[in-house]
C-alpha cells in the first residue's frame, strides 16, 4: 500500500533559482519568444523534472542557465541566480558569454547531458581523453589521477569494461553504452546540478530503466540536484518529486510530483495526463485528446497561450491578458479558473 | 472468405557476415485475421521493421511463405511474386511510416504526395483526382484546401495525417504501420490513435502495427507478438499477454516500461514516507 507523503521531507536549500526568464530568438520572420517568462527553483539535492511537448521550449530554458543558447537565441530578461559554493551569488543570466565564471561554473558545478550522446562526445577522440580533458580543466590532478577519476567513474555508470572504455572512440559503442560514457564525462566533476535534456529518449525501455536508475543512483551518492527535461510523464513519475509543465515557453504549472499527478489543476496537465495510454488500463476505445496543435511561435494567442485548446476557454478573460502562476492547494497553476475562485 | 488475411509461415532473411549469419527475421509464423489490428513489439534490432518489410516485399525473405488471402483473384504467395506482380499486390497492402518527415518527399504538393497512386492505378487525373484527394484529406482530419502545399508546411501530426491519407488512397485491405505514432507528441499521438481506429472501423481495415512503446501497443492492438532477435518469443490475445506474460522477456519488458504514476514507483531514491 503506498503510503501518502507529507511535507515532512527535507526541502534541499535553493541551488539556481530562475526568474521571470526570457529567451527569444531574432528570426527573419520574427521574434520566437521561446522562453517568456519562466519562474523556478532549483532546490539541493532533489530531481526537478521538466514536462513538455516539442516546441514548448523546455530545452532551450535548460540551455540558458549553461548559457549554451545558439544564435539567433539570446536572453533578453530575467535572471538565473546561482548559489556557488563559497557562498556567492551569480546571475548567469548577466554573465558575459565566454566569462571564467561561467567556464567555472559550466562542466564543474553545473553538468549537461543530452539525448543524443554525440552532442557532447567528439567523434574523433577516444573517450578517455575527452574525460580526462575535462578533469584538467576543472580539477587540480595529475595524469595518473585523472586517469584513476575517468575510470572509477565509467566503472560507476556500469560500464563492464571500463578500460576498454576509456581507450575506445565513441562510434565503437553502443547507444546505452555512449550515454553512460556521457553521464560519466558529465559527473566527473561531481557538478552540484545534472540538467538531463531527453536522456533516455533514443533508448529502449530496459536501457531506459537501467540510465534512470542510474541517475536516481548516482544523485543520492553525490546528493546532486537533477533537472530532468522530458515528455514522457512515464519517466516524470518514476523519478520526479518536484516537476514543471510547460507549455509555449511558460510554466503553466508546477509543484510536488503527487500533486501534479493526483490533483493537477491546469487544463493543460489534465488533458495530457489523460491522453496517455497506461499500461494495464481499463480498456478505452478511444484516447481522450487534446484538441487542435500547439499554435505557431509566431503566431502567438493572446492572453493565455493555451486558450485555443482550451475546454474551459472564458471568452472576455482568458484572452485579454496572461495568466500568473497562483497557489492553489498544493500546487502553483498559471490559469483564471483559479483566479476567479480565489476572488470569490 | 476466410477470417485469416494473411499467413506468415516459417519466414526467414538471414544476412550472411564474415563470420556466421545475422538472422533478421528467424523463423517467423503467424497469422493476421481480417479486421483485426495484430501488433509485433520488440526492442530496437529485434527484426520487428525487418519483418514488416519482409511481409511487403521491400526486402526480400531468405525462405519461407507469405499467403496473402485479400485478393479477390485468389490466395498468393507474396515471397514468389514478380515486380510487376507486387505493384498490384501493394496497392492492396500499404505501409505507415514512422518519420513523416523522411517518408514524404519534400518537393511535392499534397496533392501528388496522396494521388500519385491514383494516377497510376486509376488513371484519375485533373478534378477526379483533386475531389478524390480533396476527400480523403476529410477522412483523415485535414483541411481539403491544403491540395497544393507542400509537406514543409505541415506539422509532425500533420504529417502523419497526410502518410495515412496516401496509404488509404488506394483502399487497401492491409495496412503495416511502422512506428507510426513513435515521434509524435503526446497529444498529437493519442489524436492519431484515434484516427487510426475510426479508420478501421469505417473501411474494416487490417493492421499490423509495430511499435516498441508497450502502452500504445496494448491500447489499440488485438493480438500482440513479441520479437526479440528475429524470433517471435511470445504470441497471445493482449489481455493475456499483458496480464499474464508468459515469456521471461515480455515480463522483463513490460517491468521496464514506467508508469505515469507515482505511487507505482519501482525505482528512484525517494521513498514515500508517512
Amino acid at each position: 500500500m503506498p503510503q501518502t507523503p507529507t511535507q515532512t521531507e527535507a526541502v534541499g536549500d535553493t541551488l539556481v533559482e530562475i526568474r521571470n526568464l526570457q529567451t527569444h530568438f531574432f528570426t527573419h520572420d520574427g521574434v520566437v519568444k521561446a522562453v517568456d517568462g519562466v519562474d523556478l527553483t532549483v532546490r539541493d539535492g532533489r530531481t526537478l523534472c521538466i514536462l513538455g511537448e516539442s516546441g514548448c521550449g523546455k530545452s532551450i530554458m535548460a540551455r540558458s542557465i549553461l548559457r549554451i543558447v545558439d544564435a539567433p537565441g539570446r536572453i533578453v530578461g530575467g535572471e538565473i541566480i546561482y548559489q556557488a559554493k563559497d557562498g556567492r551569488t551569480v546571475d548567469l543570466a548577466a554573465a558575459r558569454p565566454g566569462s571564467r565564471a561561467l567556464r567555472e561554473i559550466r562542466g564543474s558545478d553545473i553538468a549537461m547531458i543530452f539525448q543524443e550522446p554525440m552532442t557532447s562526445l567528439g567523434p574523433i577522440q577516444k573517450i578517455g581523453k575527452q574525460i580526462t580533458e575535462t578533469i584538467h580543466l576543472h580539477r587540480k590532478v595529475t595524469k595518473a589521477e585523472a586517469k584513476e577519476i575517468a575510470l572509477d567513474m565509467l566503472d560507476r555508470v556500469g560500464i563492464p569494461d571500463p578500460r576498454r572504455c576509456f581507450d575506445s572512440y565513441p562510434f565503437e559503442l553502443s547507444g546505452g553504452m555512449r550515454q553512460r560514457a556521457m553521464i560519466a564525462m558529465a559527473l566527473c566533476c561531481q557538478p552540484r546540478l545534472l540538467i538531463a535534456d531527453e536522456p533516455t529518449t533514443a533508448l529502449d525501455v530496459t536501457t531506459q530503466a537501467q540510465i534512470l536508475d542510474l541517475i536516481a543512483d548516482l544523485k543520492e551518492e553525490f546528493g546532486m540536484a537533477v533537472m530532468l527535461i522530458t515528455h514522457d510523464l512515464g519517466v516524470v513519475a518514476e523519478v520526479a518529486e518536484d516537476v514543471a509543465v510547460m507549455y509555449m515557453g511558460r510554466v503553466v504549472e508546477k509543484g510536488d510530483v503527487y500533486s501534479i499527478f493526483e490533483k493537477p489543476r491546469h487544463p493543460y496537465t489534465q488533458a495530457l495526463l489523460k491522453s496517455v495510454p497506461r499500461l494495464g488500463a481499463a480498456q478505452q476505445h478511444r484516447l481522450p485528446t487534446i484538441r487542435g496543435m500547439v499554435p505557431h511561435p509566431l503566431a502567438r494567442p493572446s492572453g493565455c497561450s493555451f486558450r485555443t485548446r482550451c475546454d474551459h476557454f472564458m471568452p472576455g478573460i482568458c484572452d485579454r491578458r496572461e495568466p500568473e502562476l497562483l497557489a492553489v492547494d498544493d500546487t502553483q497553476a498559471a490559469c483564471f479558473l483559479y483566479e476567479k475562485e480565489l476572488a470569490q | 472468405m476466410s477470417d485469416i488475411l494473411l499467413s506468415v509461415r516459417n519466414l526467414s532473411l538471414h544476412y550472411p557476415l564474415r563470420e556466421g549469419v545475422l538472422k533478421a527475421v528467424d523463423d517467423v509464423s503467424f497469422d493476421v485475421r481480417r479486421g483485426e489490428t495484430f501488433g509485433i513489439v520488440g526492442e530496437s534490432g529485434s527484426g520487428k521493421t525487418t519483418l514488416g518489410r519482409c511481409i511487403m516485399r521491400i526486402l526480400n525473405p531468405t525462405s519461407g511463405e507469405v499467403i496473402y488471402r485479400g485478393d479477390p483473384r485468389g490466395e498468393t504467395d507474396l515471397v514468389g511474386l514478380s515486380d510487376s506482380e507486387l505493384r498490384e499486390i501493394w496497392r492492396q497492402i500499404r505501409m505507415v511510416f514512422q518519420d513523416p518527415q523522411s517518408s514524404l518527399n519534400p518537393r511535392l504538393p499534397v496533392l501528388e504526395l496522396i494521388g500519385q497512386a491514383l494516377r497510376t492505378s486509376e488513371g484519375l487525373s485533373g478534378k477526379a483526382l483533386a475531389d478524390r484527394v480533396a476527400q480523403l484529406l476529410k477522412d483523415v482530419g485535414l483541411r481539403p484546401e491544403i491540395l497544393h502545399r507542400y509537406p514543409a508546411a505541415f506539422s509532425g501530426g500533420q504529417r502523419q495525417r497526410i502518410g495515412i491519407a496516401r496509404a488509404l488512397a488506394t483502399s487497401p485491405q492491409l495496412v503495416i504501420a511502422d512506428e507510426a505514432v513513435s515521434a509524435l507528441d503526446v497529444s498529437i499521438q493519442a489524436q492519431i490513435l484515434n484516427l487510426l481506429q475510426d479508420l478501421q472501423e469505417q473501411y474494416q481495415l487490417t493492421y499490423i502495427f509495430i511499435a516498441h512503446d508497450l502502452a500504445v501497443v496494448e491500447h489499440i492492438c488485438d493480438r500482440v507478438a513479441v520479437m526479440k532477435r528475429g524470433r517471435i518469443v511470445e504470441l497471445a490475445d493482449k489481455r493475456t499477454l499483458f496480464d499474464n506474460p508468459q515469456h521471461e522477456y515480455t515480463r522483463s519488458l513490460l517491468d521496464a516500461v514506467p508508469i505515469p504514476d507515482p505511487r507505482l514507483r519501482t525505482r528512484g531514491t525517494r521513498q514515500p514516507v508517512a
